[in-house]
């Protein structure tokens, strides 16, 4: 690796510098990842651009709707341990908790997870289940996003190149709705998971469900939303779960690794996926 | 290459060196700076074998870029001790919580920043906290002993 380091102080400069060095120039934010790619020769950026020094991207705290902002370049571990985060939801901060490990959690940051799109991270479905829009900046202007548009394929987002994510802002989510995420790591605790599954459920006051978002990782290019699990259960009794559960394994494009096959894969997300509708229906 | 000068504390000892912009912290604590006792394992960020506090907080010194110390308080497994051991140090002593010892130097530092977090964690914690630090001697029993030994009653 051989680089100029830049360590800009406000958004406005890092955008510039973005757009001064073009595809030459490579962000940075914890660097757990772009250290470990660039000391395996696959990223050789000439310059990388720090964004540790601007302020304007950090922060986590409740907006005034009731929804939560999370500055990019919050780490995973204030995700964890922030009380308005585990306000607004304790399965968000659970998901974030379940990163690898502390030092891990201590310096990977939100903005640097979701531009890695490693499909099998934990917070992306989490923060797609919840519905999150992610706001990006470049020294054109800025637009939002639905979290569902960012990740395209295998480590590829739709940013553009002198695009920084700027927040990811999560709405107010709907009185009774329930919430959880679970992790299947059959290998150890600290591993990327095998399969995961975020969901988020809503009863209607005569008990069938009114609305629910179910989003999976580590089981295609992208997290994927479950949509025709979630189509078969809108408007229905609980009682319908376990049919509906059935529909995940054709919505799923797992792939063969060292985590499991892809048939093994496509099974434990039926499983799971029952399983994270239990803990939202009890 | 750009070069940058860099101002820190290792251990309450001021540090300011100019270093190139891809060194990482773990070579300039141990090769600039001398203080060996922090250990390269894995060198990808999950033995936790080169576990350093920076301001308190567990980091990875083989995963973090060194510009990143500028202004920060790092300290190690030297750092720990004054004239006496640590009670942690001496509890891993009494409970056996090393062999070969190369994975030491790390398992202090984890365990460290967890009792500064929880000072009295019980063995569930214990054990999801220093998940990341891995030891092919002891079996854990050991290093999950000697923490609950120097953090005392749960
Ligand atoms: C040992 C280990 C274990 C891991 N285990 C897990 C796990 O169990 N679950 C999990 O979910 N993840 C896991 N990860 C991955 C981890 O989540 C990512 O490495 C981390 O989130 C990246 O964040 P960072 O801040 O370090 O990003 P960086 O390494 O700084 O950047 C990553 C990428 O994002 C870009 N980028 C950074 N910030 C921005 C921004 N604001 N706007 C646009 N682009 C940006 C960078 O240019 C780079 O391409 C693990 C990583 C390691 C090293
Ligand atoms: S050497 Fe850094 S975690 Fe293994
Ligand atoms: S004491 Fe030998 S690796 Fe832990």
């Amino acid at each position: 690796m051989t680089f100029d380091y830049h360590e800009p102080r406000t958004l406005a400069e890092a955008l510039a510098l973005l757009d001064r060095y073009g595809e030459d120039a490579h962000l940075m934010a914890g660097g757990t990842a772009t250290v470990l790619l660039m000391r395996q020769g696959l990223l050789r950026p000439g310059h990388v651009i720090a964004l540790r020094a601007i302020d304007e991207l950090g922060g986590i705290a409740h907006t005034p709707d009731g929804g939560l902002r999370i500055g990019a370049m919050a780490t995973h571990r204030a995700v964890e341990r922030s009380a308005d985060a585990f306000a607004y939801s304790p399965a968000l901060t659970d998901a974030f908790g379940s990163v690898a490990t502390v030092r891990i959690r201590n310096q990977a940051t939100v903005g640097g997870n979701l531009a890695h799109a490693d499909p099998a991270q934990d917070p992306p479905p989490m923060l797609s289940a919840l519905n999150a829009t992610v706001s990006v900046r470049s020294s054109r202007g800025g637009r939002s996003l639905p979290i569902e548009e960012l990740a395209v394929d295998h480590f590829t987002t739709s940013l553009a190149h002198g695009e920084i994510i700027t927040e990811v802002i999560l709405p107010p989510i709907e009185p009774g709705t329930r919430e959880t995420y679970l992790k299947f790591l059959p290998r150890t605790a600290d591993d990327y998971a095998t399969v995961s599954v975020a969901a988020t459920l809503r009863f209607a006051p005569g008990g069938t469900i009114a609305e629910t978002r179910i989003v999976l990782g580590a089981v295609g290019p992208t997290p994927i939303r479950a949509r025709r699990v979630e189509d078969a259960l809108r408007g229905q009794p609980v009682s319908r779960a376990r049919d509906a559960v059935d529909l995940v394994r054709d919505e799923i494009d797992p792939i063969d690794d060292l985590r499991g096959s892809a048939a093994y894969k496509r099974e434990m997300a039926r499983i799971w996926t029952g399983r994270a509708l239990a803990q939202v229906t009890r | 290459m750009s070069t940058h000068r860099v101002a820190f504390t290792l251990n309450g000892d001021r540090r300011e060196l100019e270093i190139a912009a891809d060194r990482l912290l773990i070579d300039v604590i141990r090769d600039d700076c001398g203080a060996t006792g922090t250990k390269l394992g894995c060198g990808v960020g999950v033995c936790g074998a080169c576990s350093v506090l920076v301001d308190g907080e567990l980091l990875s010194a083989c995963l973090l870029p060194a510009v990143f110390a500028d202004g920060r308080r790092i300290t190690t497994v030297e750092g720990l001790a004054n004239d006496e051991l640590t009670p942690l140090q001496d509890a891993f002593i009494r409970e056996g919580g090393f062999q070969c010892g190369i994975c030491t130097p790390g398992q202090l530092i984890a365990a460290t920043a967890l009792l500064a977090e929880q000072p009295r964690p019980d063995a569930e914690a214990i054990r999801s906290w220093m998940m990341g630090n891995l030891c092919r001697c002891t079996g854990y029993y050991g290093i999950v002993r000697a923490i609950q030994r120097a953090a005392g009653p749960a």
